[in-house]
């Protein structure tokens, strides 16, 4: 996406939001904050938001936070941006004794941490702090990196601190405008007569970017981020055509330009290891575009980073829609690089959800570029993340393999799959009780389990319990399902609970599930199984389980005769762990 | 370049920035006779006439234009120069 200018950005305040996603923002500076806060809601437009936005008065953040009844909480945001500015903290700092300034930090800090606790115990919003861009005094050139009573000294000292005091508290995000100052330069992000004549601390021709770098914090907090990154090869991952060069002549590493393609590479590890799923999609012979993968010695990326691979004649349209479907991620959190504009406006005009930079015409260039758009924004991250690429690997190989069979049951057979049935225990608990909290689609009456709860269950008279794991021939799905049966009157056993990760789905896995459920029930002399079918906004998908299972319905119940059951036919076989009684 | 030539150059660039279809610029046009034209987006008018024009102004000029006369005055001084 190419950034609108300022009065671009200002043009759309006129357009219609009645239609966009609605989020509450609140903005509090100590500088004048209009031009910001236009440049944001028409930024917000550019992608889809109608932002509602609170601005408060001039240089009113402590009134607003500190005041548990001020217009700030009444307007009740979502988000609270508090942008003071660097002019503002140096004017600050130049008031203090010499002693005082060299804890100019560690006061501005702990003056931050009580806006904050002020602001989470009137709101649950969370809090999008900007950093400072640096402003050199000059005042004692470059000896204050030595002196910690010169400004600088200080100001990057509160700067790391914003971001030890956002990794602490898990609603307090940092707009990093120091970082935008290390992009784009002094000159570019402050016009110093609009500051004076207004005391407006960014130029116009910055805004747009100040606007867009809020926005990337409140859109991956909401949702809305990149999940995965397709790579052409051809010029894009390394200089030169593999089919016309052949393998030993590509430029990567030391030969050429290889250099360029080679930081390409690692960064793109990089995100991989972060958890962005890295795809392939080039115009080749596959046995040729995967034979530097597997063979050259400088390439950085090997097949095992990648989790799609398509490379073919066909036309890119096609291959970006098969690696979606195999992801089965929206097209809005996909990222494709081509090198070559005629694909990338092909690709653009069939699929617009998808982001295509429009990548430079030199191949040195593409790395500093692609930095300066903030693809990747994320709210969260986890070690797990990294996992991601396997999981999807797997997956893609049962499509790929599902494509080879036209009957269902006979691509179910081929998979071999197996599930172990065991009641809950110790070692399965915690992710027992995750799953009951996770599980929103297919789950019958959404009861949610903590770690305490499934430990009475398992020591309970009145229950039997049950847990689903299932692998198959392309890996392992572990625990999958979970169902708890309680003990009513004699001879019946309600469902208290029926869950399923949908990753699962379309495997036979409920009827197998229902047979081993019968199974028990037959084995203690149950003649009725009860199931009760609770609506919620996203569990729409299991509305008809019951009934597409053989149950029929009783006073808003859903009965099953135990004795008249008919074994259904699956393809999964059990393993089971310890049978239960009462 | 002559006053007028400018005022119909400066022109576009009020309406795109005031986004006011309605402007018709005159010598004696001043911030009192244009709604949106006020502190805030005069220096935005000066921003785009600065890059239009390829000159600059100081500060000090900013604030002793009265009208567009004055700012058409201005921009010449700066061509000349």
């Amino acid at each position: 996406m190419i950034l609108k200018s300022f009065s671009g950005l200002k043009k759309n305040l006129k357009k219609d939001f009645a239609a966009l996603k609605k989020i509450k923002l609140a903005v509090l500076a100590d500088s004048a904050s209009q031009l910001y806060v236009q440049a944001l809601k028409g930024y917000g437009y550019e992608i889809g938001y109608n932002f509602d936005i609170y601005e408060a008065d001039y240089d009113q953040i402590d009134r607003q936070i500190f005041d548990k009844t001020s217009t700030l909480y009444q307007s009740d945001p979502e988000y609270i941006v508090i942008h003071s500015s660097t002019q503002k903290l140096l004017s600050r700092f130049y008031k203090l004794s010499s002693q005082q300034k060299k804890s100019f930090c560690k006061e501005y800090i702990s003056y931050v941490h009580e806006l904050i606790t002020a602001a989470n115990a009137s709101t649950k919003a969370k809090i999008i702090v900007f950093n400072f861009p640096e402003i050199n005094d000059s005042v004692f050139g470059n000896f204050s990196n030595k002196t910690d009573s010169s400004f600088l000294y200080q100001l990057r000292k509160i700067n790391v601190e914003l971001m030890e005091l956002a990794q602490e508290n898990s609603g307090v995000f940092t707009n990093d405008i120091s970082s935008l100052q290390n992009t784009f330069g002094n000159s570019f992000i402050i016009d110093q007569k609009i500051y004076i004549n207004t005391d407006t601390v960014f130029s116009l021709d910055f805004l747009p970017y100040v606007a867009k770098n809020t926005t990337d914090i409140v859109a991956s907090i909401a949702g809305k981020f990149k999940k995965c990154l397709i790579l052409d090869l051809d010029n894009t991952t390394w200089g030169g055509i593999i089919g016309d060069d052949g393998i030993e002549n590509i430029q990567i590493g030391s030969l050429g330009i290889g250099k360029a393609f080679t930081e390409l590479q690692c960064w793109a590890k990089q995100l991989k290891e972060r958890g962005i799923i890295l795809a392939v999609c080039s115009k080749n012979e596959e046995s040729i575009a995967k034979e530097p993968f597997e063979k050259h010695p400088d390439m950085v990326l090997r097949l095992t980073d990648i989790a799609v691979f398509v490379a073919n004649w066909e036309n890119k349209v096609n291959n970006i829609r098969h690696i979606q479907s195999v992801l089965n991620i929206g097209f809005d959190s996909m990222v494709f690089l081509d090198d070559n504009p005629f694909e990338r406006n092909m690709v653009r005009s069939e699929i617009p959800e998808l982001e295509v930079p429009e990548l430079p015409e030199d191949p040195a260039e593409y790395l500093s570029y692609l930095r300066t758009l903030n693809l990747f924004e994320t709210a969260s991250f986890t070690e797990e993340d990294n996992q991601r690429t396997q999981q999807y690997q797997e997956e893609a190989k049962r499509i790929s393999f599902q494509k080879s069979y036209t009957n269902e049951d006979d691509f179910l057979k081929s998979l071999d799959m197996i599930s172990e049935v065991s009641p809950f225990n110790k070692f399965n608990m915690p992710r027992v009780a995750q799953l009951s909290q996770r599980s929103n689609q297919f789950n019958l009456r959404t009861v949610r389990y903590t770690e305490d709860t499934v430990q009475q269950l398992i020591s309970s008279n009145e229950h039997f319990t049950f847990s689903f794991t299932l692998k198959d021939t392309f890996g392992d799905y572990g625990l999958i399902s979970v169902v708890i049966l309680q003990k009513r009157k004699a001879g019946e056993l309600f469902i208290d609970t029926w869950l399923m990760s949908c990753r699962v789905l379309k495997r036979g896995m409920e009827n197998f599930v229902l047979n081993q459920l019968v199974k028990c029930a037959k084995e203690n002399g149950v003649e009725k199984l009860i199931g009760e079918y609770i609506p919620t906004s996203k569990n729409g998908m299991v509305k008809d389980h019951y009934k597409d299972l053989g149950f029929t319905e009783k006073n808003g119940q859903w009965e099953l005769n135990v004795p008249g059951y008919k074994e259904k036919t699956v393809y999964i076989y059990p393993k089971l762990i310890a049978a239960q009684s009462i | 370049m002559e006053t007028q030539q400018i005022i119909e150059q400066l022109n576009p660039i009020f309406i795109d920035v005031l986004d006011n279809e309605s402007i018709q610029l005159t010598e004696s046009t001043s911030a009192a006779d244009i709604e949106e034209w006020d502190s805030l987006t005069n220096v935005q008018i000066i921003v785009a006439v600065e890059k239009h024009f390829k000159i600059r102004f100081t500060t000090a000029e900013i604030q002793k234009l009265n009208n567009v006369g004055d700012l058409c005055s201005l921009i010449k001084t700066k061509q000349g120069a």
